[in-house]
C-alpha cells in the first residue's frame, strides 16, 4: 500500500475536524486524552490520538495497543490521525517511538504521513542513528558469589599494580639523588610549608592532648606506690617512641595523604597528568616526587615536635596534680631519655611519612576520571596509610624489641 | 516592555536586555547592552576571545547577577523577582555548557533523567522510555548506560544537549556549541538546533565564533567588543555581514577580510 493512497483515503472518508468515526474503538483515555484505533477494511489500523498529548498529563503506553494486536493479528499496516491533537511535546513523541518499536517487533509496516510535520521530523531524528547494540562494554558483576569473586580479583590485580607504582617511586628517588629529577623545587618549598608548618596548630593540640592522657593515665597507677615521679618516663618514652609518631602519622594521613590523592586525582579528571606525559615530563618525578620528600623530611620533624609537646603536657599535670617539681621532673625526664629512643621514635615516623606519602599518591595516581573515583581515591588513600602505619607501628615495635633497642 | 511581550505576534520579544552592565568586582566586561532575543529566534552571542560572551551566558541563564540593569523574560525582570519565581523562570532553560558538563559519576540516562525525574511525577518506565528518546534525537541511542568517561568528547557534547532539552524547555542557551566537533558532527548539531526550533518552536541563544554556523543556523544576533566594552551591532549577521557601518564587525564576520 503506497502512502499518498493512504493519504488520500483518509481525507476522503472524514475531512473535517471533529466528523464522528463509526468504527473508532477507544483503547484508553483520561479526560485530558484519548487512545482509539480505526479498523480499515484494507488492514490499517490507524491509531487516532485526541487531546493534549503533554508528558505531565500521564500519558499512556503501548499495552492497550499491543493486546489490541495480539486479538487482531490481520494487519500489515499502522497509520495515525493526529488531527485532534490539540499540544503535544515529548511525550507523544516518546508514545509514538514505542509504537514504532511495537510494530517493528511483530513486523507491521508503519505510515508516520498522518502525523503533524514537528513531530515526524523529530521521529526521524531519533530513529536516524541506529541504536547501538554492541558496544563492546562489560557488564559487571550481579550475583553475590560473583562479586566477591570479582573483589578478590580486583584485589589481587591490585598488587602487582602498586609494587610497579612503588618501583616507579624508587626510580623517582634514585634520579632525584642523581640531580636528574625533573620537579620544580617551588613546588617541593610549597609542599613542606603546607605538610610541614601548617600543621603545627593540630600536631600541637593532639600531642598535648595525648601527653596529658599517658600522665593521668600512669599518674593514678604509680600514685597507690607514692611513684609519681615516673610520671616522666612514662610520658616521656611513651611519647618519643610510640605515640607522638602514630598520632602525627594519623593526622598526616587525614591532612596530607587525603590531599595528595585528591589532588592528583582531580589532575587525572582534567587530564594534566596526560599533558605532562605527552612532554616527557615524568609525573613520578614531577608530582610523586615532591610530595614523597616532603612528608620523609616533615612527619619525623612534626613527631619530634609532638614528643616534645607530649613531655610538657605531661609536665604540666604531674607538677599541677600530682605533687612533682618542675626541676625533678625534667631530671627525670633526661635521666629516661637517650638518643636512642629518640632514633626509634625518629625511625618510625619516617616509615610512616613514607607510607602515607605512598598510599596518597598511589591512590590519586589510580583514581579514575570521575568526581566519586576522586572521592574514593581519597578515601581509600586515608583508609589504606592509617592501616598500613598502625601495621608497621606493630612490627617495628615488636623488632626493636627484639633487638633490644 | 510588559506591553510588548503581551502582543501575541510570531516575533515578540522572548527575552531582554535594558541597560546591562557586567563586571567583576570592579573590572567592568561590558557595559551598557540592550537588546531583545525574540520568541523561536536562533540568537548568535559573538565576538573576539575574551570580550564576555560566555559571561554574558552566565547572566543570561541566571548563575551571575548584573551589575547594572535589567534582563527580562517574556516581561517578568529575572534578578527582581523572587527565587520561587527565578527558579520557574530557569525550569524553562537549557543549557549546554562548552565541555558538557555532565556529572562524571551518573550515566548519560542519569544525567538526562535528573530533571525529570525532580521536576514531573512520571513514573520510572516512562522517564526512561523519554531519556532514550532525548539520546537517541541527538544520535546516542543504546549509550545510557556509560558513563562520560567512556564517550568522546563530541558524544559528552551531545549528551549534554539531550540534558538541556530534557524538560522541552523554552529557551536553549548554547555556550559554543560546535567548538571541538568534526565538521560533519558539527553540521548535524546546527540542523538538530533548528530542527529543535522548527519543531519545539524553542528560542535558542548560541555563543559561538564558528562563522559557518552562525550564517547557517543565526537570524540574529549581537556583537560584543572587547576594547570599547560595549555591543556595537545586532540584527541579522547575514546582513551585518555587508551592511554594518562597524568594519570591526564586518572584518570579523568575513574573517579579516573587509
Amino acid at each position: 500500500m503506497s502512502l499518498s493512497y493512504y493519504t488520500g483515503m483518509s481525507r476522503h472518508l472524514y475531512g473535517d475536524r471533529d466528523i464522528i468515526i463509526p468504527n473508532l474503538v477507544t483503547l484508553s483515555d483520561s479526560k485530558h486524552w484519548s487512545l482509539s484505533v480505526n479498523p480499515m477494511d484494507n488492514g490499517t489500523l490507524i491509531i487516532v490520538a485526541a487531546g493534549d498529548w503533554r508528558l505531565k498529563n500521564n500519558l499512556p503506553d503501548v499495552g492497550s495497543l499491543h493486546a489490541y494486536l495480539g486479538d487482531h493479528p490481520d494487519y500489515q499496516q499502522l497509520g495515525f490521525d493526529s488531527r485532534q491533537v490539540s499540544h503535544w511535546d515529548t511525550g507523544f513523541c516518546t508514545f509514538l517511538l514505542s509504537v514504532i518499536e511495537l510494530s517493528n517487533s511483530v513486523g507491521i509496516k508503519v505510515d508516520l504521513s498522518g502525523l503533524p510535520e514537528g513531530v515526524r521530523r523529530l521521529l526521524m531524528l531519533a530513529t536516524a542513528v541506529p541504536q547501538v547494540k554492541d558496544t563492546g562494554r562489560q557488564y559487571q558483576a550481579t550475583g553475590n558469589l560473583q562479586k566477591i569473586g570479582q573483589s578478590a580479583i580486583d584485589f589481587a590485580n591490585g598488587v602487582p599494580a602498586a609494587l610497579h607504582f612503588l618501583g616507579e617511586v624508587v626510580l623517582a628517588l634514585v634520579q632525584f639523588f642523581k640531580g636528574k629529577a625533573q620537579y620544580k623545587r617551588a613546588d617541593l618549598f610549597l609542599i613542606i610549608q603546607e605538610v610541614g608548618p601548617n600543621a603545627l596548630p593540630i600536631v600541637t593540640l593532639i600531642s598535648f592532648l595525648v601527653g596529658l592522657i599517658l600522665a593521668y593515665m600512669g599518674a593514678v597507677q604509680l600514685q597507690q606506690f607514692g611513684a609519681q615521679i615516673f610520671i616522666a618516663d612514662l610520658v616521656g618514652i611513651g611519647m618519643v617512641r610510640e605515640m607522638a609518631g602514630l598520632m602525627t602519622g594519623i593526622i598526616m594521613a587525614g591532612r596530607s595523604g587525603a590531599a595528595f590523592a585528591a589532588q592528583l586525582g582531580t589532575m587525572q579528571v582534567n587530564e594534566e597528568i596526560d599533558a605532562l606525559k605527552t612532554l616527557g615530563i615524568s609525573p613520578m618525578e614531577y608530582l610523586v616526587l615532591p610530595r614523597m620528600l616532603a612528608l620523609i623530611m616533615m612527619v619525623p620533624l612534626l613527631t619530634l615536635y609532638g614528643s616534645i609537646v607530649g613531655m610538657i603536657a605531661g609536665m604540666v599535670i604531674a607538677v599541677s596534680a600530682f605533687d612533682v617539681t618542675v626541676f625533678e621532673y625534667y631530671n627525670q625526664t633526661l635521666r629516661a631519655l637517650n638518643v636512642q629512643q629518640f632514633l626509634v621514635g625518629l625511625s618510625k615516623a619516617t616509615v610512616y611519612g613514607v607510607l602515607i606519602a605512598y598510599s596518597g599518591c598511589l591512590r590519586g595516581m589510580q583514581s579514575g576520571r570521575s568526581a566519586s573515583a576522586v572521592g574514593e581515591a581519597t578515601t581509600s588513600a586515608v583508609v589504606t596509610s592509617i592501616v598500613l602505619i598502625v601495621v608497621a607501628a606493630s612490627i617495628l615495635t615488636i623488632v626493636f624489641h627484639a633487638l633490644g633497642i | 516592555m510588559t506591553a510588548t511581550a503581551q502582543q501575541v505576534s510570531p516575533d515578540r520579544v522572548h527575552i531582554s536586555l535594558r541597560d546591562l552592565t557586567m563586571a567583576y568586582g570592579d573590572f567592568v566586561i561590558q557595559r551598557d547592552l540592550s537588546f531583545d532575543i525574540n520568541h523561536e529566534d536562533i540568537f548568535i552571542i559573538m565576538g573576539g576571545s575574551g570580550c564576555g560572551k560566555s559571561t554574558l551566558l552566565k547572566h543570561l541563564i541566571g548563575l551571575m547577577a548584573p551589575t547594572r540593569g535589567d534582563i527580562e523574560y517574556d516581561g517578568v525582570n529575572f534578578w527582581t523577582s523572587s527565587p520561587q519565581v527565578q527558579n520557574k523562570l530557569k525550569h524553562r532553560f537549557g543549557v549546554l555548557f562548552q565541555s558538557g558538563a555532565l556529572w562524571s559519576s551518573q550515566t548519560l540516562a542519569e544525567n538526562v533523567a535528573l530533571s525529570i525525574e525532580e521536576y514531573t511525577d512520571l513514573g520510572k518506565k516512562q522517564i526512561s522510555e523519554v531519556v532514550s528518546y532525548k539520546l537517541a534525537l541527538v544520535g546516542l541511542a543504546g549509550y545510557e548506560d556509560f558513563y562520560p568517561s567512556e564517550i568522546s568528547g563530541g558524544m559528552r557534547k551531545r549528551a549534554g544537549l539531550a540534558r538541556a532539552m530534557a524538560l522541552d524547555p523554552e529557551i536553549l542557551f548554547f555556550d559554543e556549541p560546535s567548538a571541538g566537533l568534526d565538521p560533519i558532527s558539527a553540521k548535524r548539531l546546527d540542523e538538530l538546533i533548528l530542527e529543535l526550533r522548527d519543531s519545539l518552536k524553542t528560542t535558542v541563544v548560541v555563543v559561538t565564533h564558528e562563522l559557518a554556523s552562525i550564517f547557517d543556523i543565526g537570524n540574529n544576533s549581537v556583537f560584543l567588543d572587547v576594547e570599547t566594552k560595549t555591543m556595537i551591532a545586532t540584527g541579522d549577521p547575514s546582513k551585518l555581514r555587508t551592511d554594518s557601518p562597524e568594519a570591526k564587525v564586518r572584518e570579523f564576520l568575513n574573517r579579516g577580510k573587509t
